[in-house]
């Protein structure tokens, strides 16, 4: 098979979708000619010049096109720069479009909010505090919003076009490093649906959720431990709302064990969720306290010396697991 | 724009209808009745009557928590209001929304949005489809001078301006915000002319005066469905209430209430129509019966209807939902 980056599939099901239905429109500061700041949407101005549009610095403005137009029924595919920006648009994801259904009593005639916020993810870039931050946490709590979270290319893409055909708020979230990854994407079509954990790597002896960047560092460290002898089954749960909890929960069953790697502090963290959900549907066959495998409470640091260390590594997983083992 | 007697006088029972609905709407509230926060717009009536008669089917318009008027003019029905006032299954949002969330899309009337702001950029979102699907239609945010503050109303009528949207701006400036007052909002003396600083048109007029308003609405919305673009209007208008039922209202003078009901929009639509002999006395008190009859239908509807279920509370969270709603 074929083999793409991350950012290729994004481009390629913006593309399809496009074709697909002629209402899906992409829209954001800089997506346009410049082809957005991490290069994602390069050439789709020059095929949908009049779908794919430049926006002022105005985020808020950004998301009232995109509500308006949803509700409208058509399909907008806003971009908001960095994920960190999510707290400038915050109202339109608490308040307005994820509610809006609930509040009209899903009148005929409406109230669709379809729509497929991407938002650029993560730590690593050396951007610093304001520019690198996993979001996910704050969105957690967000009740009637979606949440994708995928982590290689054949998920981003299948998952962005089954989101893009829903009719749910979506707020879809790619990590800055994993844009340049390569991996198998058939040429044919194909969709992800949310609420569908995959299974990673199978092991027998500790379960490890994880999303994004960290998902490829847990499959790094499952290898290293298989030399030892220790059995790592690698679980990504790629939608977080929905999530689904019962490829988790049958996980630990088998198990016994398990650690949640998540980018994002520790505290309120978005896979503590996923831990205590396991305490309360698994508590009895659990063999150790679940473990979180975080970053530290405190903004990402700039220097490269101290981001590294921040950025939860290899060893740090290790270390988690081992935890669970003793 | 001359408008026929059979035109003025549905003006007038709108009016009317706005009075009577929400007056007894301040009754309900008052023994009891009523659950939750009510805004009444008593004193406002030509500017929310006045705006809907240009609309037609399609054109969208999105209001505030004070305009159940708004939805009165676009045609959704009294009962289902009421009924939603009530908190009861048969309301436009089936008892989910309640006052400040009462809609009916079908009828191009949005749920009111009860944050400020946001009205103001999410109109543009149903401008552009309008505009993508060049089908001639407008979308109209109707909000308060206070709203006009927040950050939102610039983003908003700024993006409305540069992508050319038919987007209609309309401030109903009542003078305060809660009970903060013009001096302590703004320098300017008319929030219209904030319309320069976009490079669309901004025009103030009395909207107390149901006539003018639906002149210059007209105006705005011709412009608007031809390609013209966005305007911002600001109707000069008083709520002859407090902001919410049960504010004392310490922060206006009866002085200033009594000389803002002397400029009822009602009783002087009522001399010009009598004035121009195209009604009597008599069918004004015709037309109050009438609708006195409908609002008490609303009141009985709503009284009768049953509350909703319990499963409600889990129903219409997503629409296409891949996992489960914790209970």
């Amino acid at each position: 098979m074929r083999e793409i980056t991350v950012a290729e599939a994004i481009r390629e099901a913006l593309s399809e979708e496009m074709d697909r239905n002629p209402e899906v429109f992409v829209f954001g500061e800089d997506v346009g000619l410049f082809g957005g700041c991490f290069g994602v949407t390069t050439g789709l101005y020059e095929k949908y010049p009049d779908r794919v549009l430049d926006t002022m610095i105005a985020e808020t403005g950004i998301m009232g096109i995109t509500l308006g137009a949803a509700y409208s029924g058509m399909k907008p595919v806003p971009e908001v720069m960095f994920s960190d920006f999510i707290t400038v648009i915050f109202d339109y994801l608490v308040n307005q479009s994820s509610k809006n259904r609930y509040m009209t009593g899903m009148q005929e005639g409406g109230q669709n909010a379809g729509f497929v916020l991407r938002v650029p993810n993560g730590a690593g870039t050396r951007a610093a505090a304001q520019h690198s931050q996993c979001m996910e946490q704050y969105l957690m709590p967000v009740v009637g919003l979606k949440i994708a979270i995928p982590s290689t290319p054949y998920d981003t893409k299948g998952m962005l076009k089954y989101a893009i055909r829903g009719n749910d708020p979506v707020v879809f979230l790619e990590h800055k490093m994993l844009y340049g990854i390569k991996g198998p994407v058939p040429e044919e079509e194909y969709l992800v649906p949310f609420c569908s954990a995959d299974v990673k790597r199978e092991g027998k002896d500790v379960t490890v959720v994880a999303t994004q960047v960290m998902v490829h560092k847990s499959l790094a460290v499952a290898k290293r431990l298989e030399q030892e002898g220790i059995s790592v089954e690698v679980i990504d749960p790629r939608s977080l709302k929905p999530l689904d909890m019962k490829t988790i929960i049958n996980s630990v069953k088998k198990t016994k064990r398990l650690v949640v790697v998540n980018e994002a502090p520790k505290t309120h963290n978005a896979l503590s969720e996923i831990a205590l959900q396991v305490v309360e549907g698994a508590f009895d066959y659990l063999e150790a306290s679940p473990v979180r495998v975080c970053a530290p409470d405190t903004p990402i640091p700039f220097s490269p010396v101290l981001e590294d260390v921040w950025i939860r590594s290899e060893d740090d997983i290790i270390a988690g697991i081992r935890e669970t083992l003793k | 724009m001359k408008l026929t007697n059979n035109e003025l006088i549905g003006l007038y029972r709108d009016m009317v209808y706005i009075r009577q609905f929400e007056t007894r709407v301040q009754e309900l509230f008052a023994a009891g009745v009523l659950p939750g926060f009510i805004h009444l717009g008593i004193g406002q009536e030509a500017c929310m009557a006045g705006t809907c008669f240009n609309l037609v089917d399609g054109d969208i318009i999105g209001a505030t928590h004070r305009e159940h008027g708004v939805l009165l003019c676009r045609g959704v029905e009294g009962k289902a209001i009421m009924a939603e006032l009530y908190g009861k299954v048969t309301g436009t949002c089936k008892g989910k929304g309640g006052s400040m969330h009462a809609c009916g899309l079908k009828q191009g009337a949005l749920g009111n949005n009860a944050i400020l702001g946001p009205a103001q950029t999410i109109v543009n979102g149903f401008a552009y489809a309008h505009k993508f699907r060049k089908n001639g239609k407008v979308a109209v945010t109707m909000f308060g001078d206070g709203a006009s503050n927040r950050g939102e109303f610039h983003e908003g009528i700024n993006f409305a301006s540069i992508w050319n949207l038919p987007s209609i701006y309309i401030i109903n400036n009542n003078g305060y915000a809660i009970s903060v007052p013009k001096s302590k909002q703004q320098k300017v003396e008319d929030l219209s002319a904030r319309a320069a600083g976009y490079g669309i048109p901004g025009v103030q007029i009395d909207g107390n005066d149901i006539i003018t308003v639906v002149e210059t609405v007209s105006e705005a919305v011709k412009r608007a469905r031809e390609g013209g673009g966005p305007s911002l209007i600001e109707l000069k208008t008083y709520r002859w209430r407090g902001h919410f039922e049960g504010d004392p209202t310490p922060y206006r003078t009866n002085e200033e209430l009594e000389s803002w009901k002397k400029k009822d929009p009602i009783a002087r639509f009522e001399k010009i129509l009598t004035d121009q002999g195209i009604t009597t006395k008599k069918d004004f008190g015709t037309i109050n019966a009438e609708v006195k009859a409908k609002v008490d239908e609303c009141q009985k509807f709503a009284e009768d209807s049953p509350w909703p279920p319990m499963s409600e509370i889990y129903t219409d969270v997503y629409y296409h939902n891949e996992g489960s709603v914790q209970q």
